[in-house]
């Protein structure tokens, strides 16, 4: 007991978690500052945010030359936390980028936004980085309720309310799942160590056959599978995506999204590798039925805020995708797909946050006549996101698509790629539809209202640079990607 | 192993026991002369029967958010107090981080005018 | 070791310029500054081309490749299996003398469209595809694998295709935009067979590599000679004829001429038509070893040199006869090429730059003049018959001087550009280790061809009575100062660009010889190619051939300034010859029967029979499913928080019955 002390401080090591940890303080110093700035007053703090995840950004790259471990084995900033890091500090930094004005034309210019976003984003950092159950589960937990809070912000809609409060509740109700499974797994290994599950796993070849082990992990799934929002366990994504304020609702479809597939990333591989025929056979229906399902009801949507939430529903399947291959390719692809995905969707995101009236009433297929002739910048923007969301070739869609389908390939799964390919397809329609209402309908409006604002152009010039980077130059990005992988 | 619970279990009887016998004896040998007041479950406070679908103020709720928080600190502090020399140093600056944060939230609440009643 | 890391600057300047004009160009209304731009931009290009240009001729070692990010090895565009494309560069002497070509014949044009295009509908449009020629153009010629050049090639018959259909409201614009894009479609097919069968023959050696150097480096892990490498290199060429409109693809050139001047002069002049034979420059290694296919590339080269000069006899059409002359000398290139003349057929491919932009550019001054005139005297003669010109060498002054010059460079009269290149051609045609008598006959026939239409288009348009309507004739303006300063420069250039390569027997030093030295001398060694003859053979040859333009040039001055009569009763004599060459041998009409009829014939067959029944029906089908599955679906998205809860039970249910039981 007498070296209770030094047992304890070798194993914290604070350069594990050094990146959360400053983001921890940034969002709790926003918060006070908030208080005393004057009502109504955000743009102060959405630049302290931005300075925040800037910060955190150099000490998360840190961690890609020199891994860090620490808390007796329940955080690592690894190569894997590290990529992962970057993709939600990016989801982050855009969404804080569009929002300011947004807050302010909406009316709701509440200070307490920009804390929560740097805790939720710490939340994932927490995810992507935890080595043991506990930390995923407490990352994911912080993570939840700074979403739940930021879904319902906008406090007098209907809408926004409906959107938090369905979040919270049927979010506590997948966790239940979640600790469930976690607690069964515990029960059979007696470890919440990820690394330490999959060795146990391995010296006891018996407990694989086990219907406690097998249940454990297919809960835990199932609670995973909800917060990204795979088929069945998607119907809260588009009433909440469609509820939450707009940048919101971009930010939840990237960077949260991403959070829970790396976490499940080294749950599946690392801890559960030996129940790896169970998991890719069920993740082989459900990355199909994800697809489809999002694609298909895209198909019929009008609003493009919602349109857009079942599409991020598709693109969580084919990330799944990636997972079922479960090999360097495959998984890499989720990675480089999640970064993708921030830009082209995110971007997409900005400029419906431009293009939008108060209310936002007008974010329909209608409301987007001629928008690209009146607007040509944002017109053109809007263009290449959705070009990349297709997946056409020379954007970052097409390089992780790509990526994504050659794992599966690679790894047998060849009718799983087909299918992936014709969803892709599918969706070609909902997209283009846009690009037809933007071109090729006479303008209904003059869109005078539209300004450009510095943030959400930024944000959009930033997502449009990424799109290009990583679809014209994806050699690079996708190498780190294989250089993050942790097995 | 199970020998352990057994002080537990005879815990258990005895306040089974103590509560049939008094709810019993009290029967057996009490006065009956009911009241309308005298029947109902509690003498004071609220109304005991309505509608169950009365809304409560906000306030009621952040009151018990509050303190919840607040007790949980208290609840974390026993344990360390009591461990206090062999943590030394270390364990007094986790402590005073730990209720810095605190202190981080309840100056927002207090700043947020979530303390006033009115 | 010099640094050339910044190669990627060449390409990107009109690449800015093209989106710039492209995005704001409407916005900007203002011609002078679009123009400005467009202009700055691709001269932008032409002075880095010019500091890398000297650097290389300064620098020892010639062949540099580098990437976007400068240092090989970043920049990579795709990393597939194996195979790793980068978007990189490739600076040596030929590439080195390409982006010359491109961007300095680009710039002047540039300039001369500033003048030419004003007041056009879309000024803006014509700059930013012009740009984008150039951005394309010169990743065609500066990247170092196949797949970047690929790139090029599409994006310059993707800009083709635009600025052929710059005047998308008529007709015949359109018409021929589709025409040469279907046609190029053709070539790039062959193209892109070419390059998969080289890629897997050279993988088959355990080689995977697109990279012109690697591929220069394995390529004898090929059989010498044997069926692959024909086979490679007949699809790669296949690939040059659509793009550089040789037999038998050759019959859109003609139908672009429908594209604004300036874009005849540049692309279909100077620099996009010559990527075919630019391309085989590249992999010269590759054709040294297949002699068959030389032997064809020679063949055809001859074969078109002859035949489009045939046709530019009777053409009466200013712009049409520059076309088939274009197309013929174009033939030279390609006959130099196969007889393994590669120095020869790159420096007739820059003297060609030079004199046919000049007479592009010529053309388009007159034609400009005459519009205008027409215009003034709202008549709506055609501006681009001949017919209707001449006696114009006192209005246009600058513009016959000129024209005139370019004019006798391409006749090939002694101590102009033309000259010298075209007679290394014919020399090395007759001497070559894989020449013949037979080519050079023919290609001495074509020249003296040449020389007739040639100064047949001069007499007519410049000299003799002028035969404009009156009432417009005194209204013809000379061209305004952006026209003739590029005028002026190409035919500058058009007389002198031809001493670099002075052949040794007059006494120069052949500079060009030498300097393309390194890119062509080794496939030349190899393969034991070289024009070897005596020095009286070469003089003989050489006098020939200039007695033959001679000749060409006094029959033209005879028919057209002092017999004008004569071709009328020549005509009337020859009538079935001359309808045959007027319609142009009926090659249109005779492709219209047999490919595009038939394959109309067949694409009818299959849409009413195939298409609208069974592929329309799934199509529609699928459609109509999807949908209907869509609208279904939807009502399960009932919004009740406790039907999602519900539904996630069931699912989990689902999931955990079907393992754990």
């Amino acid at each position: 007991m007498d070296n209770l002390m030094q047992i304890a401080m070798q194993n914290v090591n604070y350069g594990s978690i050094m990146p959360s940890l400053v983001l921890c303080i940034f969002g709790m110093a926003l918060l006070l500052i908030n208080v005393f700035l004057p009502r109504g007053k955000t743009t102060p703090a959405s630049w302290i945010a931005l300075i925040g995840l800037v910060v955190t950004a150099v000490f998360a790259a840190r961690g890609w030359g020199d891994p860090q471990f620490g808390f007796a084995g329940h955080v690592a900033l690894d190569k894997f936390a590290s990529f992962s890091n970057i993709i939600f500090l990016f989801s982050a930094g855009l969404t804080i980028l569009m929002s300011d004005e947004y807050l302010q034309r909406e009316g709701y210019p509440i200070g307490e936004y920009y804390p929560l976003i740097l805790f939720a984003t710490a939340g994932a950092m927490w995810m992507a980085s935890g080595t043991d159950m506990m930390t995923i589960f407490l990352g994911l937990e912080v993570l939840s309720i700074s979403l739940y809070i930021l879904a319902g912000m906008f406090r007098g809609q209907l809408r926004s309310n409906e959107a938090g409060l369905k979040y919270f509740l049927l979010g506590a109700f997948s966790t239940g799942f979640l600790v469930y499974g976690i607690a069964l797994i515990y029960g059979v290994s007696g470890t919440t160590n990820v690394a330490d599950i999959g060795m146990y796993l391995k010296s006891h070849p018996a407990m694989l056959g086990n219907p406690m082990t097998i249940a454990g992990m297919l809960l835990i799934s199932v609670g995973f599978l909800f917060k990204i929002g795979a088929a069945p366990f998607h119907m809260w994504a588009p009433d909440v995506y469609q509820g939450a304020p707009t940048p919101i609702t971009a930010f939840m479809s990237a960077g949260p999204k991403a959070a829970a597939l790396v976490a499940f990333v080294r749950i599946l591989i690392l801890g559960l590798d030996g129940l790896q025929g169970d998991w890719t056979s069920l993740l082989w229906v459900l990355a199909v039925l994800t697809m489809t399902v999002g694609n298909i009801i895209a198909i019929n949507q009008t609003n493009i805020k919602r349109m857009l939430a079942y599409s991020s529903i598709s693109h969580a399947g084919y990330a799944l995708v990636g997972l079922v291959a479960a090999n360097q390719i495959g998984v890499s692809g989720i990675l480089f797909y999640m970064l993708a995905y921030t830009f082209m969707n995110l971007g997409a995101f900005a400029v419906l946050v431009l293009a939008g009236k108060k209310g936002e009433e007008n974010l329909t297929l209608e409301g987007f006549a001629g928008f690209g002739f009146k607007r040509p910048f944002l017109g053109v923007a809007m263009s290449i996101f959705l070009i990349s969301l297709m997946g056409i070739p020379t954007t970052a869609g097409f390089a992780g698509k790509f990526y994504i389908f050659a794992g599966a390939i690679k790894a047998g799964y060849i009718w799983l790629a087909v299918l992936g390919v014709l969803n892709s397809a599918v969706s070609l329609y909902y997209y283009l539809r846009v690009m037809v209402y933007m071109y090729f309908k006479e303008p209904a409006e003059d869109y005078g209202w539209v300004t450009l604002h510095a943030g959400a152009v930024i944000s959009i010039i930033i997502s449009v640079v990424g799109v290009f980077y990583l679809g014209l130059i994806p050699g690079k990005v996708m190498e780190m990607a294989r250089m993050a992988l942790f097995f | 192993m199970l020998d352990s619970y057994l002080p537990i279990i005879v815990l258990i009887g005895i306040a089974v026991g103590f509560a049939i016998c008094t709810t019993i004896f009290s029967r057996l040998i009490g006065q009956k002369k009911p009241t309308e007041v005298k029947l109902a479950p509690y003498e004071c406070g609220m109304p005991p029967v309505g509608s169950a679908r009365e809304r409560m103020s906000m306030k009621f709720y952040i009151i018990a958010m509050l303190f919840i928080v607040f007790d949980i600190e208290a609840v974390f502090l026993y344990p360390w107090a009591v461990m206090f020399k062999k943590l030394g140093l270390f364990g007094f600056v986790e402590m005073g981080v730990f209720i810095a944060i605190l202190l981080v939230g309840y100056i927002y609440v207090w700043k947020k005018g979530a303390l006033e009643w009115e | 070791m010099q640094d050339y890391s910044l190669l990627w600057l060449i390409p990107f300047f009109p690449l800015v310029g093209s989106i710039i004009n492209g995005l704001f160009g409407k916005k900007i209304r203002n011609e002078a500054l679009i123009g400005t731009i467009g202009t700055a931009a691709i001269g932008a290009s032409f002075v880095v081309s010019c500091t890398y240009f000297f650097k290389l001729l300064g620098d020892a070692e010639k062949i540099h490749e580098t990437t976007i990010f400068g240092a090989m090895g970043s920049g990579t565009w795709m990393n597939v299996g194996q195979l790793q494309i980068d978007w990189g560069f490739l600076l040596d002497p030929l590439s080195a003398l390409m982006i010359m070509v491109v961007t300095g014949v680009g710039s002047l044009i540039h300039l001369y469209s500033i003048g030419y295009m004003h007041g056009e509908e879309g000024f803006y449009r014509f700059f930013s595809y012009l740009n984008l020629f150039c951005f394309s153009m010169l990743m065609l010629v500066l990247g170092n694998n196949a797949m970047v050049m690929f790139i090029g090639w599409e994006g310059v018959g993707l800009c083709s295709y635009l600025l052929i259909g710059y005047y998308f409201e008529k007709k015949s614009a359109g018409d021929a935009a589709k025409k040469a894009f279907v046609v190029n479609r053709v070539g790039d097919f062959g193209f892109l067979i070419g390059l998969f069968l080289l890629f897997w023959s050279l993988g088959q050696k355990g080689v995977r590599t697109i990279r012109f150097t690697e591929i220069a480096a394995n390529a004898h892990l090929l059989e010498n000679g044997g069926t692959i490498v024909t086979i490679v290199t007949l699809c790669f060429f296949l690939g040059a004829t659509g793009k550089s409109a040789q037999i038998p693809l050759y019959t859109w050139l003609p139908d672009a001429m429908e594209g604004p001047t300036p874009v005849s002069a540049l692309i279909h002049a100077a620099t996009m038509v010559t990527a075919g034979v630019y391309m085989i420059g590249r992999m010269n290694g590759l054709f040294a070893m297949a002699p068959d296919t030389m032997m064809v590339i020679a063949i055809v080269g001859a074969a078109t040199a002859i035949f489009a000069a045939s046709i530019g006899l009777a053409q009466n059409d200013i712009k049409r006869v520059l076309a088939y002359s274009t197309v013929s000398q174009l033939g030279y290139m390609f006959l130099a090429m196969g007889v393994g003349a590669f120095t020869a057929g790159i420096f007739h491919l820059m003297t060609h730059a030079f004199f046919k932009a000049c007479l592009f550019l010529g053309s388009g001054s007159v034609i400009h003049g005459m519009h205008h005139a027409y215009h003034h005297a709202h008549l709506h003669d055609d501006p681009q018959d001949m017919r209707n010109m001449g006696g114009l060498r006192k209005k246009m002054p600058i513009t016959f001087i000129t024209f005139l010059v370019s004019t006798i460079a391409i006749a090939g009269i002694p101590g102009f550009s033309g000259f010298f290149s075209k007679d290394e051609i014919l020399w090395w045609s007759f001497g070559s280790t894989r020449g013949g008598w037979i080519l050079w006959v023919v290609g001495a026939i074509a020249a003296g061809m040449t020389a007739f239409y040639m100064f047949r288009l001069v007499f007519m348009t410049f000299f003799g009575e002028q035969k404009t309507d009156p009432r417009a004739k005194d209204h013809i303006p000379e061209s305004g100062l952006t026209i003739t300063i590029p005028l002026m420069v190409l035919g500058a250039l058009a007389v002198i660009g031809g001493y670099i390569g002075v052949p040794a027997i007059l006494g120069g030093a052949n500079h060009i010889h030498h300097f393309l030295e390194p890119v062509f001398g080794q496939a030349q060694k190899l393969h034991a190619i070289e024009a070897h003859g005596s020095h009286a053979t070469e003089y003989g040859l050489m006098g020939i051939s200039v007695g033959i333009a001679v000749i060409g040039i006094f029959g033209a001055w005879f028919m057209y300034v002092k017999n004008p009569e004569m071709p009328k009763q020549l005509v009337a004599k020859f009538k079935w010859l001359h309808t045959a060459i007027f319609n142009k041998w009926f090659v249109d009409e005779l492709y219209d029967a047999m490919f595009v009829n038939a394959t109309k014939r067949a694409g009818r067959i299959c849409w009413k029979g195939f298409d609208l029944p069974i592929i329309d029906g799934i199509v529609n089908g699928v459609g109509w499913l999807v949908r209907g599955f869509s609208a279904a679906l939807r009502y399960t998205q009932s919004g009740q928080i406790h039907s999602y809860a519900m539904a996630m039970v069931i699912g989990a249910v689902i999931i955990v019955a079907a393992y754990v039981l």
